[in-house]
């Protein structure tokens, strides 16, 4: 923290001027790193739009048939893409809204003055460092039906058990909680380190003036984190958009279920290329989450553009 | 920002309360996975749940370690993630210092599309990434796994960002003045100044990489896997036996949090200093 909030003179634009034989220099410098990301990160990026415009099968990846369009069109035809895309969409609100709704409120928390404040900052960030296969093979047994702790607890207080995993809106609930879980404490991190940027005068003068805790909260925290907010909600919607770890081990098909009742965009895509072997038909796919994203990035710029405008 | 000043907000019992029921939430699942992986399936399937550790620990790991080659894919998601978070500290930490501190053409153009692409999902490069896989005869082969990952656009803009505030100019310009090598002024000026940014770099890579999942599954078979495509085929295999999938499970999770144990303190500060600021 103290490294970041020390602002040094802002000269690193000029930077030392090289002398003549160091010139190239630099270039030495950043080879290593843009050599191996031209090859394996930005060459694929490119080549998806030209490879799903032809019909390549897994066994056969060295041929490619020109197709034009045809795979974006067949997409369009199938249940199962809207399907998908409609599961996307709902399992992502289930997981992001509560999820950051959540990790504000407890960066508040964190922000209080405690005893024990980083015992509760590494606890919070533990479900962070677990993989989404071990989280979501832990919860797919929480969640089990017949013998899940979770129904147990549900009996233990009179309460009819769920089925987890056959139920739409249970399935998408628990494939959410997965998500919320291992996010949260990691969202909290970074809204705390946005609070704590901001001026503790600000909340001095507004005590001074009976501003209640949540008048103080609704009107210096939340304003002051804006940018921070944009950001995770950026963030979160990109992650939401390419879910899939979760889906896949939840019940572990790549169909998302018996009636792909939580199959997400990005497992349809890995079932279109490595169950029915269409590479073709998967980078289409591909390019359709890419396009979602740009677009809801672009929807979330205009709302926190146009927030900014109407509250100041 | 003093420490003592950060907040004027004196904690009561209720964000205690609050926070304690957060912590249980978060920790519960590790716990739940060391009660399941040292019960028998009988007992995790019994009416009442067993709720606290049991005698079959050693039994269930000695079982996951020969089913689903726990054992080959603990190695190898050592081996991959070390050399990956070499190849990505090394790399980033060359290019951040000269983003951040020399001049060159094109440096402006580059770095954004560095970053621009850090928002790009990687699921968009999988499909001809996988035919370069196949192309150069990696497909199960380590190295499919350890090449794409060498380098990373984040910890670019990571160490950028780090060594922008961290290392002085005038540091550089005495080293120049005294005719050092740039090379030279790199190991003995910028690497002692660029470590604690390393170290939080190189800990967030181990874990990221030791944790990846998708393009694991994709290049790798459950013969030959890292311990996450291990998981999988546990999970999937036709053995019922959840104690034995959480054991599995258990040993998948432990190394990270050995290191999340030691470092979390260190961990916690990496990733509120990459946040994003009001």
């Amino acid at each position: 923290m103290a490294i970041s909030s020390a602002r040094l003179p802002a000269v690193a634009s000029a930077g030392p001027r090289p002398r003549r034989a160091g010139r190239l220099a630099p270039y030495g410098f950043v080879a290593p790193f843009f050599v191996l990301f031209a090859a394996f990160g930005l060459f694929p990026l490119l080549y998806t739009a030209y490879v799903s415009l032809h019909r390549v099968e897994l066994q056969t990846a060295d041929r490619m048939d020109w197709l034009g369009l045809q795979n974006y069109t067949r997409l369009l035809e199938d249940p199962f893409f809207w399907n998908a895309l409609r599961n996307t969409f709902t399992i992502g609100v289930l997981s992001t809204v509560p999820q950051l709704l959540m990790a504000l409120g407890l960066a508040h928390l964190l922000n209080y003055r405690l005893r024990g404040r980083t015992f509760f900052r590494v606890a919070m960030l533990m479900p962070y460092a677990t993989s989404v296969a071990a989280a979501t093979l832990v919860f797919a047994q929480l969640f089990g039906r017949d013998y899940g702790l979770i129904n147990w607890a549900l009996g233990s207080v009179g309460l009819d058990p769920v089925d987890w995993q056959a139920d739409t809106w249970a399935s998408q609930f628990g494939v959410s909680a997965i998500v919320t879980w291992r996010w949260t404490g990691y969202n909290a991190l970074i809204y705390l380190a946005g609070m704590q940027a901001i001026p503790a005068d600000l909340y001095e003068s507004a005590a001074v003036d009976g501003a209640s805790r949540w008048q103080q909260f609704r009107h210096i925290t939340v304003p002051g984190l804006r940018p921070t907010i944009v950001f995770t909600v950026v963030v979160s919607t990109i992650g939401a958009t390419q879910l899939f770890g979760e889906p896949l081990l939840y019940e572990g098909n790549s169909g998302g279920g018996i009636s792909h009742q939580y199959q997400t965009l990005g497992l349809y895509m890995y079932e279109q290329g490595w169950s029915f072997f269409h590479l073709g038909r998967a980078a289409a796919v591909a390019w359709v989450m890419f396009l979602l994203i740009v677009v809801l990035a672009l929807v979330n710029a205009a709302v926190a553009a146009r927030r900014n405008r109407t509250d100041r | 920002m003093k420490p003592a000043k950060r907040s004027p907000l004196q904690g009561g019992p209720l964000a205690y309360a609050v926070l304690g029921v957060a912590t249980l939430l978060a920790v519960f699942p590790f716990y739940w996975t060391l009660v399941a992986a040292s019960r028998s399936n009988s007992e995790l399937s019994a009416a009442t749940p067993a709720l606290t550790p049991g005698p079959n620990l050693f039994h269930n790991l000695g079982e996951a370690l020969q089913q689903a080659a726990i054992g080959t894919a603990l190695l190898n998601s050592l081996l991959v993630s070390s050399v990956v978070t070499a190849g990505v500290v090394l790399s980033s930490t060359l290019a951040g210092f000269a983003f951040a501190k020399l001049r060159f053409r094109g440096r402006g153009l580059l770095l954004a599309v560095t970053v621009g692409t850090m928002m790009i999902p990687p699921q968009l490069g999988v499909i001809p990434l996988f035919m370069v896989i196949v192309k150069l005869d990696l497909q199960n082969k380590l190295p499919a796994v350890v090449l794409p990952s060498l380098v990373s656009a984040f910890g670019v803009f990571f160490m950028r960002q780090f060594l922008l505030q961290a290392l002085p100019d005038e540091l550089i310009e005495a080293g120049r003045v005294d005719g050092a090598s740039l090379l030279r002024i790199f190991r003995s000026i910028v690497l002692p100044v660029a470590r604690p940014g390393m170290a939080v770099l190189g800990m967030l890579t181990f874990m990221a990489t030791w944790n990846d999942f998708f393009w694991p599954i994709v290049a790798l078979s459950s013969q030959n896997p890292t311990v996450q495509v291990a998981l999988k085929s546990l999970g999937q295999g036709y053995v019922p036996d959840q104690s034995i999938v959480m054991a599995g499970t258990l040993l998948g999770t432990l190394p990270v949090l050995v290191v999340f144990a030691l470092l979390g303190r260190q961990i916690v500060g990496g990733i509120m200093q990459g946040a994003v600021k009001g």
